[in-house]
């Protein structure tokens, strides 16, 4: 896989993206997170997320500007979630809990910091936890005197003060008060300082610094001169704090704290001899593209405490942070089986495909994963920034294959279905009898002509009678399974295949029945002309005496994931469907489809994820379904889901074809070699013999299911039990006189139970094994 | 007694007419081969998988040798 490629579909996904409160959040708070605790009502777990970024938990709860409240999307449904009021109640209830433990630093370092308000105590704290030594000088008998001054106590009560000093100082802070550092030289002065501590910020608000004119450059105005990103002086070893730079900025607690941990990041990269400005993750709050779908929720509004002045109780604080959704995109995963299953988003999914494509030596984990999706194109319609999975996973089995690291088993039966139906047993092209040109072909794939092969060939004959210029009958495969296992060589040589065909036909207009050789064709035979037999039958009618309005109820119609973009297929199927009295119900409608599980051959690689596939869709409707894909329809059918398919509308053959059994991988192979026969003896007069079964056997339905699942075909179990009887060699089981023998079939030992009766044999069960066993010699 | 037929007690091969017994065998896949005990007929050397084993450890140990 191309690494440049990975990333650029890694950067599509915007899961990863934060949350709006945290990217509007000076300090980037994770609020959803710590929302995400309190409403399981785990709150020293949230304020363990809180305290470890917020310095002073309990006066930030309260007098922080609370940026996040204005981003929060919940103030699209109901009002922003009062994520202030929950920290508050979060350090009123769970302050107590917090622990902080200062890191032991190889080689602590002296750290001056003049000034104690927030921004000098922020960098004081991040420094200390550091494990530096650090000196605070305060010229004010108390730190943070001006929160004492300038906020009621109302607002912020002396004891969060209190409190967030008190923690302080355990983390070994050395507070001096009452020291007023000078320019110049003598002792208390900045040279002073310089010459005695490794580091120092001057912390000291806004306002003109003049007297430190001698030592460190000052602006016009006379602050400080400082970077604006690092906030370094013209000393190496002096920083200062960022309000003091800029003119006329308002006081904001949060920006104070956001400036002390600037400036304490700036110092322990001096101190550390590192690039203060390489990869900084601290600059200004950015914005995020984290797509949030607000619609989904219904609007709920914030939480009022029963008593306003106290705020939240434990209760009202988590029913308050219930409200926060959480932000998440997760528009695919959401609606799919095969991402839901793998409890993944594409980001890290992409991540993981990458990963596995990359290891040399040792397990590559992620095999299955990768064959578990169905290609289906649904989250590539649903993301905003059209991601398709498919495209991972189809490059990524493609690289599998071309590297010797696809897993034999995933796809083997299904490329075996393939080679079957591409064989002399079943493939043949004709022009309609008595012509010798077509001016269509018609291609009905091969998984109708499994499904319902009687009624492929009533279709036929309405074309011919319909069209001019001579219709040929094609029944071949478009290499879809080739193309979805990532074998590029032989989907090439199965297009080569169709369009030598196709040439020697005359280059007729191709007419197909199934949407995936429709998709195929259009794709990768671009210059051919293909066409849906529903556009074409739309157009040239349906056969005079069409049944109508004999259905027991409304129909919920299933576009095959192969149509999700066919616009005109969709409206040609939904005007049949209605032309014959059906009333149609729409799922997710057309563009919103899922898969039936056949897609990207996922049925055959995870069977359990192709069966969440269909049962979910299943899920959605009690109506009996519609669909126009053989295999979609045969897998609700398989799954117990009341689905017909449209030809069984347009040429009926059933009372009730909603109920018509799924014919089973063995059923679909008998069913394509008797239309085979059939039209060949009855359309273009070629003697054809019905081939005599080497063996007669029963089978119990629930037997057959089991073999299904097994993917084992009846014809090998046959041959297996027919070889037995030439040979000898079998077991006999002397208790039940049952016999068991095998058989070397492609890559599978099929091992088969069956029971001698009069006229034939019962099959008591069928197993099969890769791993070839054999008596040492 | 001890059972040497692997959990086959029953079975005897039917062009033999003998009772398996267990026998070294040769497992391969992907060019990678173990020994393993295996019921066999001791004259002909027919080798008899059971569901369960084809179905349970060996198909663990060749989906393991797919991944490698």
């Amino acid at each position: 896989m191309d690494g440049d490629q990975v990333k650029a579909w890694e950067a599509l996904c915007i899961e990863e993206q934060p949350p709006a409160c945290s990217a509007a959040c000076p300090l980037h708070v994770d609020a959803r997170a710590m929302a995400e605790k309190m409403a399981a009502g785990d709150f020293t777990a949230a304020i363990t997320l809180y305290a470890r970024v917020v310095p002073f938990p309990a006066i930030i709860a309260h007098i922080c500007e609370h940026p996040c409240e204005g981003a929060c999307r919940r103030s699209e449904a109901g009002g922003a979630v009062r994520i202030g009021a929950l920290e508050r109640a979060l350090v009123e209830e769970a302050y107590p809990t917090v622990r902080r433990s200062a890191q032991r630093a190889r080689k602590p370092k002296r750290i001056a910091i003049v000034g104690a308000g927030l921004a000098g105590l922020t960098a004081a704290a991040d420094l200390a936890m550091k494990g530096h030594a650090v000196t605070v000088l305060e010229a004010e008998a108390r730190p943070l005197e001006r929160l004492r001054h300038d906020i009621a106590p109302s607002v912020l009560p002396p004891s969060a003060i209190d409190a967030d000093l008190g923690a302080l100082i355990a983390l070994g802070i050395d507070i001096r008060c009452g020291q007023r550092v000078t320019g110049g030289t003598g002792p208390s002065s900045l040279d002073d300082l310089i010459a005695g501590y490794d580091a120092v910020l001057l912390a000291i608000g806004p306002g003109p610094a003049i007297q430190f004119g001698g030592a460190l450059r000052l602006t016009s105005s006379g602050r400080l001169d400082l970077d604006p990103q690092t906030l370094a002086s013209s000393h190496p070893a002096v920083f200062g704090s960022g309000l003091h730079a800029g003119d006329g900025e308002t006081y904001s607690a949060i920006l104070s704290v956001r400036d002390g941990r600037r400036a304490a990041v700036s110092i322990d990269r001096f101190l550390q001899g590192a690039s203060l400005t390489a990869n900084r993750a601290d600059d200004t709050a950015s914005g995020t593209c984290l797509y949030v779908d607000t619609a989904r929720h219904a609007d709920v509004p914030p939480v009022q405490p029963s008593d306003p002045a106290a705020g939240y109780c434990h209760s009202e604080a988590m029913a308050e942070a219930a409200r926060c959704f959480p932000c998440h995109c997760l528009e695919c995963v959401r609606a799919c089986a095969y991402l839901a299953h793998y409890k993944t988003y594409p980001k890290r999914a992409v991540r993981e495909i990458y990963n596995n494509d990359s290891i040399v030596m040792g397990n590559r984990k992620s095999n299955r994963m990768i064959d578990s999706c169905a290609l289906c194109g649904l989250c590539e319609t649903l993301c905003p920034n059209d991601l398709a999975m498919g495209d991972v996973c189809l490059d990524a089995r493609q690289s599998m294959v071309k590297h010797g690291h696809m897993p034999a088993s995933h796809h083997d039966f299904a490329l075996r279905d393939m080679a079957f139906s591409r064989s002399d047993e079943v493939a043949f092209v004709r022009h309609q009898p008595g012509h010798d040109r077509s001016a269509v072909l018609f291609f009905p794939g091969c998984q109708l002509p499994a499904s319902a092969p009687g009624q492929v060939e009533a279709v036929y004959r309405h074309l011919c009678d319909r069209l001019p210029g001579g219709v040929g009958f094609m029944l071949d495969c478009c290499g879809a399974p080739a193309h979805w296992s990532g074998r590029q060589d032989l989907h090439q040589e199965v297009l080569g295949h169709l369009r030598a065909v196709w040439e020697e036909q005359g280059r007729p207009r191709i007419v197909t029945a199934c949407s995936t050789c429709l998709k195929q064709i259009g794709e990768f035979l671009p210059d051919i002309p293909v066409a849906s037999l529903w556009t074409e039958l739309a157009a040239v009618g349906l056969p005079e005496g069409a049944p109508s309005g004999k259905l027991a109820g409304p129909l919920a119609i299933h576009d095959p994931c192969t149509s999700r973009h066919a616009h005109d297929v969709q409206a040609a199927v939904r005007s049949i469907a209605a032309s014959l009295g059906a009333e149609v119900r729409e799922l997710t409608g057309a563009e919103k489809t899922t898969c039936c599980g056949y897609g990207g051959l996922v049925s055959f690689a995870n069977p359990e994820v192709g069966n969440s596939f269909v049962d979910r869709r299943i899920e959605e409707s009690g109506d009996d379904f519609l669909a126009y894909c053989a295999m979609c329809r045969d897998n609700f059918a398989r799954r117990g889901k009341r689905a017909l398919h449209l030809i069984d509308l347009v040429f009926p053959e059933a009372d009730d074809p909603a109920a018509r059994p799924d014919p089973g991988f063995s059923g679909r192979r008998d069913n394509r070699l008797r239309l085979r026969r059939r039209l060949l003896r009855e359309l273009w007069g070629e003697s054809m013999s019905d081939p005599v079964p080497s063996v007669a056997l029963t089978i119990a339905d629930a037997v057959r299911a089991d073999i299904e699942r097994k993917l084992l075909l009846v014809d090998d179990i046959a041959e297996v039990i027919a070889e037995a009887q030439r040979t000898g060699r079998m077991l006999k089981d002397k208790a039940s006189g049952r016999y068991t023998a095998s058989g070397r079939i492609g890559t599978v030992t099929t091992w088969v139970e069956f029971e001698p009766v009069e006229g034939g044999f019962v099959v008591h069960r069928a197993y099969g094994h890769r791993m070839q066993v054999e008596v040492k010699s | 007694m001890t059972d040497v037929s692997g959990g086959a007690p029953d079975l005897v091969c039917a062009r033999c007419d003998k009772p398996l017994e267990m026998r070294k065998v040769e497992a391969s896949y992907l060019g990678q081969t173990f020994p393993v005990d295996l019921p066999c007929c001791p004259s002909c050397g027919f080798v008899y998988v059971s569901e369960e084993l084809a179905s349970g450890r060996m198909l663990k140990v060749e989906q393991a040798l797919e991944d490698k």
